[in-house]
């Protein structure tokens, strides 16, 4: 895994901006709209979902290679 | 438990905030604060956030500074006594389309005349949100509203020229889609000693976009990424691309004058009663 | 200090300088416009900030931020000026900010007649602004009073965190008179938070007499203020709770301390039959029309409102248990009268003498007033 996410749920309000903004499909949104990590293999990193989340509900951290070891 | 240096600037207690599924107000208060973090010369203690009303102006009740959230049209009025009386503090508007170019729009020329050192960051989201979706001063042709139900015929306004014409020592624009660049932006405002004004592009889904069926909150914004054109790259477009729903972002004016605090203080010192000695 | 020839204007000017404020927002307007171009003038030699704004608005507006940037504040307006500041008032009025607005009434509706006096905004400064509010207001009728009732304003303002009206009129505002002034006055200082941020600092805390002592911005209490209905913290509360107690709180912060700030000024009133009331410029006409009266031998006493609201009502109720009729003077088509009545409950006739004709009243007309009155009783 290349990242790490905090999900903030209470704050979620499913608005979709990070589902839609991740280049490899890695987010969705469950049955209740709320966000959850689908596909975290997929995940390089690139922290778009963070950037545009409107809501502070969805923190990514890229582990560092050496952690990762 | 915070995750982000840059939220010690938020009323943890406050949030989550009320804008609605979407509504790209929250990305753009969090560009503020990114920007503050990045001005050492901007304290909790030193600064001041004053608002108006309307959806974006509730923004200063979830920033941990000393906050002020005025009457509708009036935060720059407010927020010049803020600074005229302490001229020590930074003062940032945070104000709406509706907010800073309809109902305030005379406080917004004349405080941009005056080069009130202020940072006023309108959030134009081009409809009046929390009333529920009328036509706002920013609602371009053709689009609808509660009270344009037949498309707006009201020529829209363009905030930045009017803010540059009035006397703005820095004017800007970018989009809640371009985050990083509106957070630059935003910060270079900060710097700027004088009436600093960014118009930061926002997307309204519940009341503007669904009416005009611009789609899903991410659509809206990616219609910004599509349409945004950096100023440096719309100098060199002629004038036959300049078509559709294209617009500039960047940094249109900036300029070097006294800001009205300073100019006062020259009048205290003619007076002989020098400066800030009350 | 020594005597000195000025206007009742330049004397409000004075006195607010003397107790303290530091910053003015002004519009030009008459006949209000002496104050700020005398304050224009004043203000940087003590290291305040005169500013002119772009409208009534945001001179309102500017004086409120100032406020809560830790200045004393005073604007200064007339007629359409004062119509237009009404929302603000308001605000004041929520948010608690201290502030003094000066209005040298003239004759409306509109622009009216705009270098003429009037009385015709009494009402207005209790209830111009919507929804249920507080506020007070002072009224002088000389020179040498409205410097002293600008110091009492600015010093009310602050004590109960309110907007007070100076509400004098065009005769008072460009009256000239030779006044000697206070080289020292009492001043109440700004209110300050009695314990830390750490300590659990809320800002609209009420104190003991129930005004909260709300932080200066800056001084690191990060308080937040809004117009919406709040709570002690600051932040808007939709609950009935809070919404009925916010309310009461702000009447009864003024109500309780009713029988300090309310003035008024009485004489000829032991023997007194009958009382002319009026307040402002029109108090110094009744004066001589009362002196006049008791020459030809009627025993009318004189009764000024000094404090125009808070309504002296238990004091006029009072004093119309011993009198056999009073007269209401006031340069309106009559407005004071109303609260006059309310007061007197009956106990003894009231009679309006109005005038609303852009001249000031002569003491014979005030004396016919009388006259009619006594006929009447009789």
């Amino acid at each position: 895994m290349k990242s790490e996410f905090t999900l903030k749920l209470e704050r979620c309000k499913g608005c979709g901006i990070c589902v839609s903004f991740c280049p490899k499909q890695v987010l969705a949104l469950d049955t209740l709209g709320k966000v959850y990590v689908a596909n975290h293999e997929n995940c390089i990193a690139c922290g778009q979902c963070e950037l545009r989340c409107p809501d502070y509900a969805i923190f990514m951290d890229k582990i560092k290679k050496e952690a990762s070891k | 438990m915070i995750e982000r240096s840059y939220e010690k600037f938020f009323r943890q207690n406050r949030l989550p905030h009320l804008w609605c599924p979407g509504c790209g107000n929250g990305i753009v208060m969090k560009a503020i604060v990114q920007a503050i973090e990045k001005n050492p010369n901007f304290t909790q203690d030193n600064t001041v956030i004053v608002s108006g009303i309307g959806c974006s102006s509730r923004a200063s009740g979830y920033m941990d500074f000393d906050t002020l959230h005025t009457a509708h049209g009036r935060a720059i009025p407010f927020a010049t006594g803020v600074k005229l009386a302490n001229p020590d503090l930074n003062v940032v508007v945070i104000t709406g389309d509706g907010d800073c170019t309809a109902i305030g729009g005379n406080h917004f020329i004349h405080g941009c005349r005056r080069n009130v050192d202020l940072t006023v960051i309108l959030f134009n989201n081009n409809i009046y949100g929390m009333t529920g979706g009328q036509a706002s001063p920013t609602t371009p042709l053709g689009k609808k509203a509660t009270t344009a139900p037949y498309g707006s015929v009201d020529r829209p306004f363009d905030a930045c020229k009017l803010a540059e014409a009035a006397g703005a020592t820095y004017v800007a624009r970018s989009t809640a889609f371009h985050v990083q660049h509106l957070v630059k932006t935003i910060e270079d405002g900060l710097k700027n000693r004088g009436f600093s004004f960014i118009e930061a592009l926002v997307q309204c889904p519940t009341a503007y976009g669904r009416r005009n069926k611009m789609g899903e909150p991410a659509k809206m914004m990616a219609w910004m990424r599509d349409n945004a054109v950096m100023k440096t790259a719309w100098d060199k477009l002629p004038d036959d691309k300049k078509i559709g729903d294209k617009f500039p972002i960047g940094l249109f004016y900036q300029a070097e004058a006294e800001p009205y605090d300073a100019a006062y203080s020259h009048v205290q010192e003619l007076a002989g009663g020098g400066v800030k000695n009350a | 200090m020594s005597a000195r020839l000025m206007q009742g204007n330049e004397a409000i000017a004075e006195g607010a300088l003397k107790a303290g404020v530091r910053f003015f927002g002004g519009y030009p307007i008459t006949p209000s416009t002496e104050i700020a171009e005398s304050l224009a003038k004043m203000l940087p030699q003590v290291g305040g900030t005169f500013v002119q704004m772009e409208d009534e608005i945001a001179s309102m507006g500017v004086i409120l931020g100032a406020s809560l940037a830790g200045k004393k504040v005073l604007t200064a307006s007339s007629g359409p000026g004062i119509s237009l500041k009404q929302e603000l008032i308001g605000y004041a009025s929520a948010a608690e900010i201290p502030a003094v607005i000066v209005n040298v009434q003239r004759v409306g509706p509109s622009t009216g007649q705009p270098t003429a006096p009037s009385q015709g905004d009494v009402m207005q400064a209790r209830w111009g602004t919507h929804g249920d509010h507080s506020i007070i207001v002072l009224s002088p009728w000389s020179v040498r009073e409205a410097f002293d009732i600008a110091v009492k304003a600015v010093n009310y303002a602050e004590r109960f965190r309110t907007p007070v009206i100076l509400l004098t009129d065009e005769i008072v505002g460009h009256l000239r008179e030779n006044v000697e002034l206070p080289a020292e006055v009492e001043i109440y200082p700004r209110r300050k938070p009695k314990i830390s941020r750490a300590e659990g600092y809320e800002p609209f805390t009420p104190d003991d007499d129930l005004v909260p002592n709300v932080a200066n911005f800056g001084e690191g209490y990060h308080i937040h203020v809004t117009g919406l209905t709040h709570d002690e913290t600051g932040f808007p509360v939709g609950s009935p709770k809070v919404t009925r107690e916010s309310i009461k709180r702000m009447h009864e912060k003024i109500s309780r301390a009713e029988d300090e700030i309310i003035e008024v000024h009485q004489e000829f009133m032991d023997d007194a039959e009958f009382a002319v009331v009026s307040f402002g410029g029109t108090s110094r006409t009744a004066y001589e029309a009362v002196l006049n009266a008791r020459k030809r031998g009627l025993k009318v006493g004189f009764v000024r409102l000094v404090t125009i609201f808070p309504f002296a009502t238990k004091i006029i109720r009072e004093l119309s248990k011993n009198l056999r009729g009073l007269v209401v003077a006031e340069l309106n088509f009559g407005q004071i009268v109303y609260e006059v009545e309310r007061a007197v409950q009956g106990q003894c006739p009231v009679k309006l003498c109005a005038k609303y004709d852009m001249t000031i009243f002569e003491p014979e007309e005030i004396e016919a007033s009388i006259d009619e009155l006594v006929a009447e009783v009789n």
